[in-house]
């Protein structure tokens, strides 16, 4: 049993193989790629396809590794020891578990994302390899070893903004999900959008990709603006005419909003567009 | 045999371990990849490869073993790519030398004759008209006057580089070396400024006891943020063919920096800042960054450093169009202005030694665009500009 793309998700041959290797060898699958290439998606058609739940660990600046096992919060206990509570003589009753401890718990084996690891801490990465690598970690609260009872398929997505330490790597299988080709795109498209008209598309990657092209730009449009885009495209029904006129001077495309997302960007394109004007001016 | 591919993959320098080696081959005697080859390469990079910027290296060392390549000479051979070679080498050409060129029979043919001489010969030559090696006129070799020359390895001889192309001259600066950098950190720690952002997550002991003190013993706990550094650092490195003797130097500096700071972005350039930037010299065709989204991007917190030894042409800072790798629209003079309207701690660090820079123009011209803040790259010039930059 193997993983070969969903109905909603293009898995290239690269990407199958890194997945049903890591899923093999039960071992983490580093995900990394350009914003909006489906790394997310991936884990949750991952799930969706080998028919597992998923549990999705979303980090930020301030996630520490501990958080992912278990949290033990003193404060309560204080609080309820000035109240008198009975719980108070249970330190397990204020052990939380973490997205980590309930994978592990889990009686079937399920699938953990661990989302932008790339955004915690530097050391987070470290703090981990012990508990991804054996799947099971210490608490020390009530000293008990809490161990997978099935090893739960990892995906962790990168976005590369910090490297992560060499020790962590090598105990993943990597994937690089290169920006999608025409040709990808193309079934991506037809994925999501299975009634969009062919000439529809044809335009739209075109007007897309040059947009991609476009230098100075912020943040490039990706997949999942190309996607969005095309969803507004159909509502608006816009006559494929305007995406086909392709006049450098009115180089702004029709519900621009969707592909770019930032105001500098829209104003490097018009300026763009501008400069395009005045020199035909000029020719003239 | 596939150790000889392990083995290949070392030589390449791509950073595998014996233990992903072994995952390796558990993922084989799982028959994950069973007769295809297809299916092995996939298994193969997915296994021993964690980076994407290695993946070249892996194709090229893949390749050789696949073609049964035995001797290390094949797979450096294999390091010169013949498409940069042709495409890119073109691009540098003006048309007067591409002229010239023909009288060779072209590039095609000028490559070939290289390829061919370079067989042909063994031993290491000097002056001369005919073979490779240095100060001749025949068209291969270093710091020779043929129009047409194709530079190898070596240094340039006065410092000023003219379309190199080596090897080794475009490596990212390697920052696994860790000798000798402590020194290096010392120093950069004067640029540490600590601050207290984010979430509240640690326990504040000195208000959690005013404060319950204040609740009649009734226990208020108080929480603050962690404590960050919080200094935000932009470096730029030259990789031109006259750093080449300070390579050493700079990657203990890049080094010490890159764990020295969290917020550290870092770029090249080459000999001087124009329209473009990279991030990684290995992609540098491919992937430059233009300066004005730089500009754009980073905000005036930002501390920049910038390492180069400012030992160039006047005419490359001054007039447009003086860069040696295209032509450039606007003068060097002009970015390094902007640069430091925008970031106002900016420094210069200069690998050559101090008492050098009265004898090259070009390092005065970029002093005074620095506003003399250069500072030689050795401790004391380092904890001078950390103490400017922090000031």
């Amino acid at each position: 049993m193997g993983f070969e793309g969903t109905d909603r998700y293009v898995a290239t041959e690269d990407l199958r193989m890194a997945v049903n290797a890591a899923v093999t060898l039960q071992r983490p699958l580093l995900i990394k790629g350009e914003p909006g290439t489906g790394k997310t998606m991936l884990a949750e058609e991952v799930a969706r396809a080998l028919d597992k739940q998923l549990i999705n660990w979303h980090i930020k600046s301030t996630s520490k590794a501990q958080q992912g096992l278990y949290e033990y919060d003193a404060v309560s206990r204080l609080r309820d020891s000035q109240l008198g509570d009975g719980r108070v003589q249970d330190v397990s009753n204020y052990i939380r578990k973490g997205k980590l401890w309930t994978a592990f718990d889990s009686t079937e084996q399920v699938v953990l994302l661990i989302d932008e690891i790339d955004k915690a801490d530097i050391e987070f990465p470290n703090d981990l390899l012990h508990e991804l690598d054996r799947m099971e970690f210490f608490v020390y609260e009530t000293g008990e070893t809490i161990t997978a009872v099935n090893r739960p398929i990892v995906i962790i997505t990168s976005n590369n903004e910090k490297e992560l330490p060499d020790a962590f790597l090598r105990r993943c299988f990597f994937h690089f999900i290169a920006f999608p080709d025409r040709e990808t795109m193309e079934r991506i498209v037809d994925v999501h959008h299975p009634d969009i008209k062919k000439s529809l598309i044809k335009e739209a990657l075109d007007v897309f990709f040059e947009v991609r092209e476009v230098p100075g730009l912020k943040k490039k449009p990706s997949t999942s603006e190309l996607i969005d885009w095309l969803k507004l495209l159909m509502a608006d029904d816009i006559p494929e005419e305007i995406l086909k006129e392709r006049d450098r001077s009115k180089a702004i495309p029709p519900l621009y909003g969707a592909l770019l997302k930032n105001e500098q960007d829209v104003h490097t394109l018009q300026r763009l567009a501008f400069m395009v004007r005045r020199e035909a001016h000029a020719d003239r | 045999m596939l150790i000889n591919f392990f083995q290949t993959l070392k030589k390449l320098e791509i950073p595998v371990s014996v233990k992903e080696f072994l995952v390796l081959l558990e993922a084989m005697q799982a028959r994950l990849a069973f007769g295809s080859v297809d299916d092995f390469y996939l298994l193969a990079r997915s296994c021993l490869v964690k980076d994407e910027k290695y993946f070249d290296r892996f194709d090229r060392a893949f390749s050789a073993w696949f073609k049964d390549l035995e001797s290390l000479d094949d797979v450096l051979n294999a390091l010169v790519p013949e498409e940069w070679l042709r495409a890119e080498f073109e691009k540098y050409l003006t048309p007067e030398e591409r002229e010239q060129i023909k009288s060779l029979g072209g590039l095609d043919k000028l490559l070939e004759e290289f390829r061919k001489r370079l067989e042909e010969q063994e031993k290491r030559h000097s002056g001369g008209s005919k073979w490779i090696g240095t100060g001749g006129t025949s068209p291969f070799g270093n710091s020779g006057y043929h129009p047409e020359g194709i530079r190898v390895g070596g240094q340039g001889r006065n410092g000023r580089a003219v379309k190199v192309w080596e090897e080794r001259q475009y490596r990212n600066l390697d920052d696994s070396i860790h000798l000798g950098t402590r020194n290096i950190k010392v120093a950069l720690k004067r640029l540490r400024k600590f601050a207290r952002t984010g979430a509240d997550e640690e326990l504040d002991m000195d208000d959690t006891i005013y404060s319950t003190a204040k609740n009649a013993g009734f226990l208020d706990i108080k929480m603050r943020p962690e404590r960050h550094n919080a200094v935000k650092v932009l470096v730029f490195f030259d990789v031109g063919g006259s750093m080449y003797p300070y390579v050493r130097t700079c990657e203990e500096l890049f080094s010490a920096a890159r764990s020295e700071f969290k917020h550290l972005k870092y770029y090249y350039f080459h000999n001087f800042l124009y329209d473009f930037v990279w991030m990684d010299n290995r992609r540098r065709r491919e992937q430059i960054t233009t300066t004005w989204d730089l500009l754009n991007t980073y905000p005036p917190d930002y501390k920049v450093i910038i390492v180069g030894d400012a030992a160039m042409a006047p005419y490359e800072i001054l007039s447009p169009g003086g860069s040696i790798e295209y032509l450039n629209k606007e003068s060097g003079a002009v970015w390094m202005d902007r640069f430091s309207r925008t970031w106002r701690r900016l420094i210069w660090l200069n690998p050559t030694p101090q008492e050098h820079w009265p004898y090259t123009q070009s390092t005065g011209i970029v002093r005074e665009l620095v506003e003399d803040r250069m500072f030689p790259l050795t401790l004391e010039g380092l904890e001078e500009g950390a103490r400017y930059l922090s000031s």
